[in-house]
This record gives structure tokens, C-alpha cells and sequence, in this order.
């Protein structure tokens, strides 16, 4: 079989191949019920009844999206430069991590210096650990999906040793935990009394910014021109390394944010499991929005909403929670092949 | 001083060194295989959580051990076919797709595992591979122990790297497979198919990996724990670079690896280990692999074709 590019794709075609590929999805969300026997449209109307049934539901999904915004933001801007960057796990907790340090008590500011500080320094440390990668990839030509990925395991470690080192809290009971933040550092509620934190909306503006930065800035031109075509944009005359390097910056930068506000808005503290794989979860949440900023917001939701709702329904229907994961990475793999399939016709033969 | 010779002299650190190295040998094989036909397969680290899963679970129900490791085989097969015929026919960026089949696979994996057995907190154990003492060989000082007192799992994975090693440079399939991740144009000039070539590496590839994963649950272990695999097929990527894509070379790779791990392991015990926070030992390997990474880039002959879709009559 062959691919021939399809010149003007009909409307039909952009939008009758996602459309298949989100029902696949379902489908198989359906079957993995049955297998574990529960009644299917009972299993996806608790999920979807967990993920926005109530305004405690729909809250709690917007909460689980903010890291997904940034670490997706994060994934988006490198993956667009053709930077591998599946190191986000690793710079969110690097950002955490710092908050703490500054947040803590170190600083006896008041919230209007302290919250600017705390994510300035977050955002410095993120963008300090992928510059590693990111220069090994310039310099040596080091493969950085490789050096990423080990990386995660490394600083994984290294929060593990300062939760049970330096940044234990005393008065934890000796688990492997920091000391809560102080009142000035924790980001406020942005409703009085509904359970939703400010790092949302940081979220929502980190989205509006990366977007104006890809479509009105030089950078983000240079950006999209080595992600295309590495050797043209060199030709053109673009520093390409000095490029990468920019992108890794802003890359690791979005996905210590993630921390951050997970720190300062809804946990109050650094544990060790602060992150469920949100670093890896925004490869999906990314590539579902096609790279497109924007769109992180709303795959970001979404993908939030199947996770939450997922809990809830397992709670409920006994379906294990891992469907979640099943679903969204059928989402992510039938997608991907969806939009290919839309763009290019199969030739058999 | 004296302590890390005793450590370094005793059978016992040999033995260890060659079962941490066993199933990263499988796994390697297998991604080797794939890259060399011109396909990076990230999907690595979820087909072992897969294979670990299958091979023991199958067991726990009761089929022969061997029958296992087929069934690990297959499954991991299974998300080679799907891996390949999205990346090889379709042309998918073997980025994304192969980090899907990792969260696919691990996922599915735990959500059997939790189907399966739904109510237990320590995961049930299996019977699984003794060692098999090979007549004379064993009985020689140090290594007999070391190299001759194996599972039957760990010769395999030694036989293999010669199997591959023969079939990548000795035959007209090992010459095919090469040049589909060379240049693939070359090969459809001779009549041949690239897809079809690439494919059937993945499969094959992928099964090794499986295989590798299934020999922690079934060989160096008995039962199966979530994050068991724990970034264990990103090593092994790190290994086929650090091998150069060649067999022998990322065997030795694999077994300088399993001496270091085997070394900070009982490092950790000593009186030198007990001031050290035990998680800078446990980095060491991932900073060991990239290390090495970044020392053999400089002279690294990365397949041509790597991650290249092949469309035909395309140049």
C-alpha cells in the first residue's frame, strides 16, 4: 500500500476520521467493561456523570487539568521544534521543588512579590533541566528522547532524597514529605468557596501567551521553520541550535509551572506522588490538540475528565481505574492515524 | 579498599552481575533488531511491563513455564504488529506511537492484572525457573558459579546474542534487515518488500522485549509488582546506542551495566553505603546510561534510515 496526499481534504474527510477514531475509542472503553462485567453505557454514563455531573465534579476535573495545561504547553511548544522533550515528569518536579524552597518561609514577602518569585524560580529550575538534554543534543548530537526519559528517573530520585533529607518536614511523622508552605504562598481560590485555585487561570493565560509567542513573535516563527525542515530552516539562515536551546527553555520552563501551581495551589506541600504522570499525560494532552496551544486547553479538560471520571466510576462499577490510561492511549494512537488518514489517501497496490 | 575486592572476588556479585544483565540482554536484543530495520520502538517499556505480566500470569494458571514465555512472546508480538503497522505502512512518528504503546500496554497489563486478581495485596507467586547447573562447567572456581549456575532463560538470552549476531551478518534475511534501515530504496530494487522486512522486525523485536520483561517475573523473581520494570527498556535503548547497533558490543554493554548495579547493590551495605542516601545509588545507573550516551555519540553509526518512513517509489 501506498500514501498519496489528498490536495483539499472535504470537511467530511478533516472531520469524519477523528470522528471514528473517538468512537473506536468508546468502543473500546465499552468492551473493557464488559470484560470486567459491568454494563457498559452504565460504565461511560458514570464516567461521564464522575467528570461533569456536579459542580464538585466538574471543579475537581478543572483542578486535574491544570497541571495537564502546563505539562501539555510544555510538550506542545518542543514537540513543535521537533524537541523530544518526555522529560516534563521530571522539570515539574523540579519546579515543585523549588517552590518549596521559596515558599516555605525562606522569604518573609508578601504574596504580591512572593507568588511572581516562587513561579520566576520554579520556571528557571525546569528550564535549567532540560537545558542539560537540550545542549547534549546540540553539542553531541545525544538522542534527547533517551536522555529525558532517564533523566524522570533521576530527579525523581533526587526529590526522594531531599523529602527524606533536608526537606523532610519535622513535624510530618516521618513521612517523606516537605512542611507545608506559608499562608502568603499559597495561591487563593479564584470564586470564594468553590474549590478551584488560581494556578488554573495561570494556565489559561500560560496558554494565551505560548499562543501569541508561535504566532506573532520571530522566535516563534524560527520555532515552526526547524520543527518543518531542520536543514531549511538552516539554510535560511537560521541559528537552529540557538533555537532548540530557546525552546527547551520555554519547554521545561511551562512544565515546572505544572509544580508550582500543584505546590502552591492545591496541595499546599511536596510529596513524592504529587504527580500521577502528568509529565507523560501531556504527551497526550498535546498531541491530541495537534501542538496547537489553544487546544491544550480543552484536550486538557478532556483528558482530566476521563481520568476523574474514571475514579469516580470505579468507586462505583468496580471497572478497574486503569481504563482511564487504556482509553486515552487507544485516544492518542487512533488519533494520531485518524489525522494521517485525512491528509493522505491508501493506495493499495 | 578491601571490602570492594571481597565484593568483586565472590561468586555470589558474579551471579547477580549475569541475572541483572539477562533479561536487559533480551530486551536489547529486541530493540536492536527493530532499529537496525530502520524502526526506534519506544513502545519498549510497556511490551516488558506486558511481557512480565502475561508470561507470569499464564503460568499462575497453570500452563508450563516454557508455554509462558511463549505467551509472553506473543503478547509482546501482538503490540508489535500494532506498533509496526502504524509506523511502517502508515508512517505515524514512531515518537508518539511508540510512547503510546508504552502507556497502552502497561496499562492493559495492570488492568488484567486487577481483573484477575482483584482483592490481593501481596501478588501470588509461581514456581518459577531454577537454576540449571551445567556438568563440569559449573564446578569451575568463581565463574562456574557465576556463568554455569544460570536459569535455563539467561543461557537463551547468551545463545541469542550469537543468534542474531549470525542471522544480522551472515544471512541474506540479516542482510535485508540491515539495508531496510540503510536505505530502503536499495531493497525494493531487489524485489523485496521494506514494509514487510520492517515489520517483521518489530514483531520479532518486540517479542524479545516481552521475553525480557517475562524473565523478571519468571526467572529472577516469581511474582509480578506494578513498576517492576521501572525505566528498565529505556536503559536498554540507551544500550543499543552504546553498542553501536551491534550485538556483541551491546552485550558487553548489558554486562558492564549488571556489574555496576550488582556493585552499587552491595556497595550499599558496606560501611561507606550507610552515610550515603541509598537514592544516589540508585541513580547511578540512569546516569551511568547517559554518560555513556553522550561518550559513544561522538562515534555512533546510527542505521541511515532510522525512523525514516518509507513510502515506495518516493526519493
Amino acid at each position: 500500500m501506498r500514501l498519496e496526499p489528498v490536495a483539499n481534504p472535504s470537511l467530511a474527510r478533516l472531520l469524519g476520521f477523528p470522528a471514528v477514531a473517538l468512537a473506536l475509542t468508546v468502543l473500546i472503553g465499552s468492551a473493557l467493561a464488559m470484560t470486567a462485567g459491568a454494563d457498559p453505557f452504565a460504565t461511560l454514563g458514570l464516567i461521564l456523570r464522575g467528570a461533569a455531573g456536579s459542580q464538585f465534579a466538574l471543579l475537581e476535573t478543572l483542578n486535574r487539568a491544570t497541571p495537564l495545561i502546563f505539562t501539555g504547553l510544555a510538550v506542545a511548544v518542543a514537540f513543535r521544534a521537533r524537541l523530544w522533550n518526555i522529560g516534563a515528569e521530571a522539570q515539574l518536579y523540579a519546579g515543585a521543588v523549588m517552590t518549596v524552597l521559596l515558599g516555605t518561609g525562606a522569604l518573609g514577602w508578601p504574596s504580591g512579590l512572593l507568588w511572581p518569585a516562587m513561579a520566576g524560580a520554579a520556571m528557571l529550575t525546569g528550564a535549567l533541566v532540560l537545558l542539560g538534554p537540550a545542549i547534549l543534543k546540540v553539542r553531541f548530537g545525544v538522542d534527547e528522547v533517551v536522555t529525558t526519559l532517564l533523566f524522570n528517573f533521576v530527579v525523581l530520585l533526587f526529590v526522594s532524597m531531599l523529602l527524606e533529607g533536608p526537606l523532610k518536614d519535622p513535624m510530618g511523622m516521618g513521612w517523606p514529605q516537605s512542611p507545608r508552605l506559608v499562608p502568603e504562598a499559597r495561591l487563593p481560590r479564584i470564586v470564594e468557596g468553590l474549590r478551584l485555585h488560581w494556578g488554573f487561570a495561570l494556565g489559561l493565560i500560560a496558554a494565551v501567551l505560548v499562543w501569541l509567542i508561535q504566532t506573532r513573535t520571530t522566535l516563534g516563527y524560527e520555532m515552526r521553520a526547524v520543527g518543518l525542515n531542520r536543514q531549511a530552516a538552516e539554510f535560511a539562515g537560521i541559528p537552529v541550535g540557538r533555537v532548540i536551546l530557546k525552546t527547551a527553555l520555554l519547554s521545561g520552563g511551562l512544565a515546572a509551572l505544572a509544580g508550582f501551581s500543584e505546590v502552591a495551589g492545591l496541595k499546599g506541600n511536596l510529596t513524592l506522588d504529587i504527580s500521577p504522570g502528568f509529565g507523560y499525560t501531556g504527551i497526550i494532552v498535546a498531541m491530541l490538540a495537534l501542538l496547537h496551544p489553544l487546544g491544550v486547553v480543552v484536550t486538557a479538560i478532556f483528558v482530566a475528565g476521563v481520568f476523574v471520571g474514571a475514579d469516580s466510576m470505579s468507586r462505583a462499577a468496580g471497572v478497574p481505574t486503569y481504563i482511564a490510561n487504556i482509553m486515552l492511549a487507544t485516544a492518542l494512537l487512533t488519533m494520531v492515524l485518524a489525522i494521517q488518514l485525512s491528509r493522505f489517501r491508501v493506495k493499495w497496490g | 579498599m578491601a571490602e570492594i575486592l571481597d565484593i568483586l572476588l565472590s561468586a555470589s556479585f558474579w551471579a547477580a552481575v549475569i541475572r541483572i544483565a539477562s533479561p536487559l540482554i533480551f530486551a536489547t536484543m529486541g530493540e536492536l533488531i527493530c532499529e537496525r530495520a530502520g524502526v526506534l520502538n519506544l513502545g519498549i517499556e510497556g511490551i516488558m511491563v506486558a511481557g512480565a505480566f502475561a508470561g507470569w500470569m499464564a503460568v499462575y494458571f497453570g500452563l508450563g513455564l516454557w508455554t509462558g514465555v511463549a505467551v509472553a512472546m506473543g503478547a509482546g508480538m501482538l503490540f508489535g504488529l500494532l506498533h509496526a503497522t502504524l509506523t511502517v505502512p502508515f508512517g505515524l512518528s514512531q515518537h508518539v506511537v511508540g510512547l503510546g504503546i508504552t502507556l497502552l500496554a502497561t496499562a492493559a497489563a495492570y488492568f488484567a492484572y486487577r481483573l484477575a486478581l482483584p482483592r490481593v495485596t501481596t501478588p501470588p507467586r509461581i514456581e518459577a525457573f531454577q537454576p540449571l547447573p551445567i556438568p563440569y562447567l559449573s564446578d569451575l572456581p568463581i565463574i562456574g558459579h557465576a556463568l554455569f549456575t544460570q536459569t535455563p532463560l539467561t543461557y537463551l538470552a547468551f545463545a541469542l546474542v550469537g543468534a542474531v549476531s549470525l542471522i544480522l551478518y551472515r544471512t541474506p534475511l540479516g542482510l535485508a534487515v540491515r539495508a531496510a534501515g540503510e536505505n530502503p530504496a536499495a531493497v525494493e530494487a531487489q524485489g523485496l518488500s521494506v514494509t514487510a522486512i520492517r515489520m517483521g522486525a518489530v514483531m520479532v523485536g518486540s517479542g524479545l522485549m516481552a521475553v525480557g520483561g517475562a524473565f523478571l517475573t519468571m526467572s529472577a523473581f516469581n511474582s509480578f509488582f506494578f513498576e517492576m520494570i521501572n525505566g528498565r527498556g529505556w536503559i536498554c535503548i540507551a544500550l543499543v546506542v552504546f553498542g553501536a547497533w551491534m550485538p556483541g558490543k551491546a552485550l558487553l554493554g548489558a554486562v558492564l551495566f549488571g556489574i555496576f548495579d550488582a556493585f552499587q547493590i552491595r556497595l550499599q551495605q558496606t560501611a561507606l553505603g550507610a552515610d550515603i542516601p541509598y537514592q544516589v545509588f540508585l541513580m547511578l545507573p540512569f546516569l551511568l546510561s547517559i554518560l555513556a550516551l553522550v561518550v559513544m555519540s561522538r562515534r555512533a553509526a546510527v542505521p541511515a534510515a532510522l525512523m525514516v518512513p518509507y513510502s515506495k517509489g518516493e526519493r
